[in-house]
């Protein structure tokens, strides 16, 4: 791999010449796929897409969930092999076999989720897998030197000698950045890169990749959030179902425009919120207090009522006491002080069995992992809380004939897109299993819902969906808790706002009479509102 | 075209297990060659001697009830999350209650009910031998591995304690040879044999008697004609049914399968993990305590060398538990196929006068290769979805499933 070893060794690190990346690396002119197909059993993953880059430019792959992004993201970056097509770079065909390929041409990978050591420092993690320059020695204090250097040039704030697990989410993505860079990456493929970060460190990452391109750098940007596409890219390539919807300059695209060429239809972007019809306070928190495994104060004082019939939003930058507060809710986190209140009932030391059983729903933010047994099937994910009650079982044998009813109703009431309900959870797409979970919560009328992150990583359809289908159940008279690091969507739907800061309410404020950017202040703990 | 290709890839998997068998046979081949022995006269000697006749047959069915009941309970513990490698000392355990509440009963419940009250003892006590690893790992974090397999160590040295103290055969004492073993537990709650079972219900035949010839005849003659078989046999095959209901059926196994899955999402659904953990380990301890229960009542009559009466089940019913893919009807055919390589084994040695520790060496290498083709799906299987996952664990066509799950 001829441009990671110069790189190495430090040879192609000289001069900052015109055809020279800042690393010292040769830039990718042009990145050329054209006619790729894909298919796998039963489905065209991708279907003769063509598709382009050059040096300078930051190309969008916007498409929903399922639409052939990753997949053709994967072709490129050699985990996949086309069943047709080829691809170009600088002018000559090039076929990458594997990773290690598309490492050697310079084509790196950010992935969405992080692929970092969290034991282990900044430079352990970008030394991880290269050969040393002292072999059998580490050479970690060179790696560091260079980590600085590269920083340094990219402008990107990284410690070599932080440790991963000290770091902010922010941090860490800028440490996949220096390590794709330090890799010899002169093309970046950047998997939703901003699927974790809030606005504050999305606004810096901006900054990091406009200036990669001017640098010379060509970036390949996937996501569905239209409004970073417009705001960062040059030109936007739109995926649906496999094949390339078309290629346009971004300047001069609306969010409406983009929207309706990755789904295929007109869609809806903004919410209607009628005025609330509040009913009397379901849910109440008394000075609630909780603290995490090391002692530390995680909510402190928290007071605040969610009334039938309204939503009442939670904003703050992630870690701020979100989780905590759902969970301490739901039973799942013990509360030290301050009492919770169900109605008029203390619901304060109940387990999550006895608060399900008393009109508790939770929607947990990390779905995957705490909302679905992926190796269940949708059937036996839709019962996961009420299979020992009736009508599911007798209390000792399932109900099947029930289940699979049950399961048949709400597929088709929520729109559950699955091929049978009997298919493992695990195989149905994010903004699927996303419907799966606000199906079971919904259908168990609940009296309090508690929606964390409801369409964090989910497509445009999905969402707006989802939106619906919460401000429905508010016309109902359910009382919601929406705890969203999505600004707009806190604000679009929510009736009141409670904005965290520390484990502390910082204020509680009518969505409509609030602007994004006060909310962010209080967010970032600098302004207290009177509590509305 | 796609769908063929993904016919063969699921026909594949479903053979790989016997695949594994094959290519262990064909390692053990070549050891067997270094040794100047003919493997395939070896192997006809060891697939003749464990299915070919009526006395190879029973020992095989007679060899695979231990294998069933101890896979049975692995089985429960791997679908709820925890881990048993204590089989052997559950067994152990197991079977000396059986023995000590059937020889303190003595006489007082025969046949049916005095069998119950042993089989329940073993299950009683294996499920509390079982319990212990499953409470330190729940409340302490004690890994279970571990704890499981000092507690073998444990069960062991009790069994030698109290073979030679308060259980020992009082005759032994009066005879002064003090070898420690038990008395013999009251002929009344023995187990009853197949060929005790087939003349109650009127077979009293002979195969010879009945002119059936050939290998029919040698059936029949497992069937009817007295050998060891006895009928742990049917109860451990009912016990699968049962464990297959309950573990697919009921409130109680949705649960334990829901906290080995997902412990999380299990959490976050309202269920205790922590004691469902602690559940899957009694029952697992429980279906060993009652494999050692069986082999007393059914099969030796008396406890005698704790090892020789787990005689390595307890590590053997995990691959045979593997083998049947952790599913309790799949432990069946699994069981019987491991009883006939223990048994084919047996009779491979003594027809080619190889060394008894080839062929433990050959069946090591079918544990081995089963156990790592396992081990090879499933880690195929993770690793094509964290590929995936790597990138956007959401992004699979909602129509169709993943092809790359669909392939693990």
């Amino acid at each position: 791999m001829p441009f990671a070893i110069h790189y190495l060794l430090g040879i192609g690190d000289m001069a900052n010449s015109s055809n020279l990346l800042p690393s010292g690396l040769p830039r990718i002119e042009s990145l050329e796929m054209r006619g790729i197909v894909k298919r796998f059993p039963g489905v065209l993953a991708s279907d003769h897409v063509n598709f382009d880059v050059k040096a300078g430019e930051i190309h969008a792959l916007l498409g929903e969930n399922g639409a052939g992004k990753s997949t053709l993201m994967k072709i490129l970056y050699g985990l996949y092999q086309p069943d047709e097509g080829e691809v170009f770079l600088n002018g000559e065909r090039i076929v990458i076999h594997s990773p290690t390929d598309s490492i050697k041409y310079g084509i790196g990978m950010i992935h969405q989720h992080f692929m970092l050591v969290d034991n282990m420092t900044v430079a352990e993690n970008v030394a991880l897998g290269l050969p040393s320059s002292r072999e059998p020695r580490l050479d970690l204090d060179v790696v560091s030197a260079r980590i600085r250097k590269l920083a340094e040039k990219y402008g990107l704030q990284v410690n070599p000698n932080s440790v991963i697990s000290k770091l902010a989410v922010g941090e860490r993505q800028r440490v996949e950045i220096v390590k794709a860079l330090y890799r010899g990456a002169a093309l970046l493929v950047l998997d939703e890169p901003t699927a974790v970060l809030t606005p504050q460190e999305v606004d810096d990452l901006f900054v990091i990749f406009r200036q990669m391109a001017a640098d010379g750098h060509a970036l390949i940007f996937i996501s569905h959030k239209l409004g970073e596409i417009l705001a960062l890219t040059d030109r936007v390539t739109v995926l649906r179902d496999g094949r390339a919807m078309g290629t346009r300059p971004t300047a001069g695209a609306t969010k409406q425009d983009l929207a309706s060429m990755m789904v295929g239809r007109d869609v809806l972007l903004e919410r209607h919120r009628p005025p609330a019809e509040r009913g009397p306070v379901r849910l109440k928190l008394d000075n609630v207090n909780a603290i995490n495994e090391d002692g530390v104060p995680i909510l402190k004082h928290v007071s605040f009522d969610v009334h039938s019939g309204e939503i009442v939003g939670v904003a703050g930058v992630s870690g701020n006491g979100q989780r905590p507060l759902a969970r301490g809710i739901a039973g799942l986190h013990e509360v030290t002080n301050g009492r919770i209140y169900l109605e008029n009932d203390d619901i304060t030391d109940l387990s999550p069995a006895q608060m399900f059983k008393i009109g508790l729903s939770y929607i947990p933010e990390e779905r995957m992992h705490d909302g679905v047994v992926k190796d269940f099937s949708v059937a036996e994910n839709l019962i996961l809380q009420d299979y020992v009650r009736r009508p599911f079982s007798n209390g000792i044998f399932l109900a099947f004939k029930y289940i699979a009813e049950h399961a048949k109703k709400l597929i088709t009431a929520f729109r559950v897109k699955t091929p049978s309900r009997d298919t493992p959870a695990k195989n149905l797409s994010g903004g699927n299993i996303q419907k799966l979970i606000l199906a079971r919560e919904l259908a168990r009328q609940p009296r309090i819902l508690i929606a964390a992150q409801p369409t964090r990583g989910v497509d445009i359809g999905a969402t707006e969906y989802i939106h619906n289908q919460l401000l429905k159940q508010r016309a109902e008279g359910l009382a919601t808790l929406l705890i969203s690091e999505d600004l707009d969507e806190v604000k679009a739907l929510s009736d009141r706002i409670v904005v965290l800061f520390g484990g502390e309410v910082m204020g509680i404020v009518n969505s409509d009479e609030v602007t994004i950017e006060e909310l962010g202040l209080m967010m970032a703990g600098e302004k207290r509102a009177e509590l509305a | 075209m796609n769908s063929n290709r993904l016919f063969s890839r699921r026909l594949f998997n479903a053979l790989l297990p016997f695949l594994a068998v094959l290519a262990a046979f064909a390692v053990g081949a070549v050891i067997l060659l270094l040794q100047g022995v003919n493997p395939l006269e070896a192997y006809q000697a060891m697939i003749v001697g464990a299915f070919g006749s009526k006395n190879g047959l029973a020992d095989t069915l007679v060899k695979s009830i231990p294998l069933m009941l101890v896979g049975l309970g692995i089985a429960i513990a791997f679908r709820g999350g925890v881990i048993n490698i204590g089989a052997e000392g559950q067994m152990i355990v197991g079977a000396l209650l059986t023995t000590f509440v059937g020889v303190q009963l003595g006489e007082q419940f025969p046949g049916m009910l005095g069998i119950g009250i042993g089989l329940i003892a073993g299950m009683v006590m294996g499920g509390i031998w079982g319990a212990i690893p499953g409470f330190l790992k729940a409340q302490l974090g004690v890994n279970e591995i571990l704890s499981t397999i000092m507690m073998n160590q444990i069960a062991i040295q009790i069994g030698y304690y109290l073979l030679r103290g308060v259980m020992i055969d009082p005759a032994e004492v009066a005879a002064g040879t003090n070898i420690p073993h038990s008395a013999r537990l009251p002929k009344v709650i023995d187990m009853p044999r197949f060929t005790d079972m087939a003349q109650w219900l009127g077979f009293d035949q002979s195969a010879k008697d009945l002119g059936l010839q050939g290998y029919l005849g040698e059936v029949y003659g497992v069937l009817v004609e007295p050998s060891r078989l006895h009928s742990g046999f049917i109860f451990a095959v009912v016990m699968a049914v049962l464990v297959y209901i309950f573990l697919w059926r009921t409130t109680i196994g949705y649960r334990i399968r829901a906290v080995g899955l997902n412990p999380h999402a299990s959490r976050y659904a309202g269920m205790n993990v922590k004691r469902t953990m602690v559940l899957s380990m009694t029952l697992s301890g429980a279906f060993a305590g009652l494999a050692g229960a069986v082999e007393i009542l059914g099969l030796h009559h008396r406890m005698f060398e704790p090892t020789a009466v787990s005689a390595g089940y307890g590590f053997s019913g995990i691959v045979a538990a593997l083998f049947g893919k952790l599913h309790p009807l799949g432990i069946i055919p699994s069981s019987i196929l491991f009883g006939g390589l223990l048994v084919g084994g047996d009779k491979m040695q003594r027809a080619m006068q190889i060394p008894q520790v080839l062929i433990v060496a050959v069946l090591g290498l079918v544990v081995l290769f089963v156990v790592s083709t396992d081990y090879f799906v499933r880690k195929r299987s993770t690793r094509r979805v964290s590929v995936d996952s790597d990138e956007k664990p959401t992004d699979t066509t909602p129509t169709e499933p993943n092809p790359a799950e669909a392939q693990a």
